[in-house]
C-alpha cells in the first residue's frame, strides 16, 4: 500500500521526502561539492562544463544555469543544498527565498519586517510586530 | 555523578551569525536581537557548565545524501567549524568530550535509542551560532560541547515525543557517568520559518508563543504535536521544532523558567529563546 502523503497539498510548499532525495540525489550531491573554494572557482569559471560531470538531468542543469529555485526543487533540490550555490553567488537565504515568491528582495524583506506571512500564504500586514 | 543543570533553546539563524562575524550586531535591524540574548551571555557567565550536549541539525555539511542518520553523537575531540559555501566562520575550534559522548552513546543505544556513533565530522552554522549568541566572541568556547545531530532536513524526522523520550534517556545516561561534571543539554533551531516555495517567508507568532509556554509548563502536550501540524503551522523549516524537545525531556517535569525571548525576524525567520532550570 502507498504511503500516505497529507503534506503533499500544502500550497506553496514542497516536503523533501525520500521520494525527493531519490530524485534530487545528483542536483543536491553537485551543490555540495561547492563547499570547497578550488571547486566554486572551477564552476564559475564554466558552468556548464562543471554541470556535465554529473548524472543530472537536462532539466536539472538548465534550472541551474537558470538559478530558478522553484524549478529546482521541484527536480528534488533541497534548500540547504541549494544554498551551496547561492552562497557560491555570493547570496543570502533571503535572496533566495525571496526570489522563490515572485517579489523583489526588497519586498520579502519590507514583508519580513511586518511580520512576515500567515500559514495562509498572505502576509501578517504587522499582525506580528 | 555528572548532572544536568539546565537547558536552553534559540534558533540558529545564519544571517545571526554573519551578523556578528560582519561586526553589525549594533545595527538597527540586529540590535533587538542580540539585547534579547544579553541576559543569557551574563547567565552564561554565572552558570559556565563543564559540558553542553547541543543538539542541532545539520544543514547538508558533514551528511550529504549519502548517509542520512537520524540521530547522531559526536564524539570526536575536536570538530571544525565548516566551510558552507561562502567559507569557514571566524570562530574557535569546537573541542568535544569524547570520554561523556561515548557513554552516553553506549548508554542511550542500550536504552533502545539506536544512534549514530561519529568520530569525524565537521560542524555549520547549526551549531556554532547557538554558541556565539549564548557566549559571544570568545577565544576559546568556554565549555566542552558535545555536538548532537539530529534529522529535520530529509522528511520524516523523528516525532516529538521520540525526541522527548530521548531526552529523558540523554538524562539517565549522563547521571550514570561517574566524573562529577555540570552539564547543560541546548536544543536548537526553529521557530516558525519557511525558507522554500511561494510560501516562504512564513512566520507564526501565535504557534511559537504557544509552542514556548507549552514547552516550559506542559511538555506532555506539546511532545504530541504531529508533524503535519507542525508544517502547516510553523512551515516547512519550523519543524526543526522537535530537537527542542529533546532539550525538554532531559530536564525535570518541573522547571524554573529564568529567560524567554522571542523576535521576528531575523532574515526569514522567528528567533525564539528560553533557558530553562532544573529546580535545585
Amino acid at each position: 500500500m502507498a504511503l500516505e502523503k497529507p503534506y503533499a497539498h500544502i500550497p506553496g510548499t514542497t516536503i523533501f521526502d525520500a521520494d525527493m532525495v531519490r530524485k534530487g540525489y545528483h542536483l543536491n550531491s553537485f551543490c555540495m561539492t561547492l563547499m570547497k573554494a578550488a571547486n566554486r572557482e572551477r564552476f564559475k569559471a564554466n558552468e556548464r562544463a562543471y554541470l556535465d560531470e554529473w548524472a543530472m538531468t537536462e532539466e536539472q542543469k538548465l534550472a541551474v544555469l537558470a538559478r530558478d529555485y522553484n524549478k529546482m526543487i521541484s527536480l528534488g533540490g533541497n534548500i540547504y543544498f541549494l544554498a551551496k550555490l547561492f552562497a557560491t553567488d555570493g547570496k543570502s537565504f533571503q535572496f533566495a527565498a525571496a526570489s522563490m515568491t515572485g517579489m523583489t528582495q526588497e519586498a520579502y524583506a519590507q514583508m519580513m519586517l511586518n511580520g512576515g506571512r500567515a500559514p495562509d500564504g498572505q502576509p501578517n500586514q504587522g499582525a506580528a510586530r | 555523578m555528572a548532572k544536568i543543570t539546565a537547558g536552553a533553546s534559540m534558533s540558529h539563524v545564519p544571517a545571526i551569525g554573519a551578523a556578528v562575524d560582519l561586526g553589525k550586531t549594533q545595527e538597527p535591524y540586529w540590535q533587538p536581537i542580540f539585547q534579547g540574548f544579553e541576559f543569557s551571555k551574563q547567565w552564561m557567565k554565572d552558570n559556565t557548565p563543564d559540558v553542553v550536549i547541543l543538539v542541532y541539525n545539520d544543514h547538508a555539511t558533514a551528511f550529504s545524501l549519502d548517509i542520512i542518520p537520524t540521530f547522531a553523537i559526536g564524539c570526536a575531540a575536536s570538530f571544525t567549524p565548516a566551510d558552507e559555501g561562502w567559507g569557514p566562520r571566524p570562530v574557535p575550534v569546537v573541542e568535544g568530550h569524547p570520554e561523556l559522548a561515548s557513554h552516553l552513546a553506549q548508554s542511550v543505544i542500550q536504552q533502545d535509542f539506536d544512534l549514530t556513533i561519529v568520530n569525524k565530522m565537521d560542524v555549520d552554522h547549526g551549531l556554532t551560532v547557538p554558541l556565539t549568541l549564548m557566549c559571544g566572541q570568545p577565544k576559546a568556547w568556554p565549555f566542552k560541547v558535545i555536538p548532537f545531530a539530529v534529522n529535520v532536513v530529509t522528511y520524516p524526522p523523528p516525532s516529538g515525543n521520540r525526541c522527548y523520550q530521548l531526552g529523558k534517556a540523554l538524562r539517565r545516561a549522563v547521571e550514570s557517568f561517574d566524573q562529577d561534571l555540570n552539564v547543560q543539554i541546548w536544543g536548537t533551531g526553529g521557530m516558525s520559518h519557511q525558507l522554500q516555495g511561494p510560501r516562504a517567508g512564513l512566520i507564526n507568532k501565535a504557534f511559537d508563543q504557544a509552542f514556548l509556554e507549552g514547552l516550559v509548563n506542559d511538555p506532555e502536550r506539546v511532545a504530541k504535536i504531529p508533524h503535519l501540524e507542525y508544517i502547516q503551522q510553523s512551515g516547512s523549516e519550523g519543524i526543526e521544532l522537535v530537537m527542542w524537545l529533546i532539550m525538554r525531556g532531559a530536564l525535570d517535569p518541573k522547571v524554573n523558567q529564568v529567560h524567554r525571548f522571542h523576535h521576528v525576524p531575523a532574515s526569514n525567520t522567528a528567533v525564539g529563546h528560553l533557558i530553562l532550570e532544573n529546580p535545585r
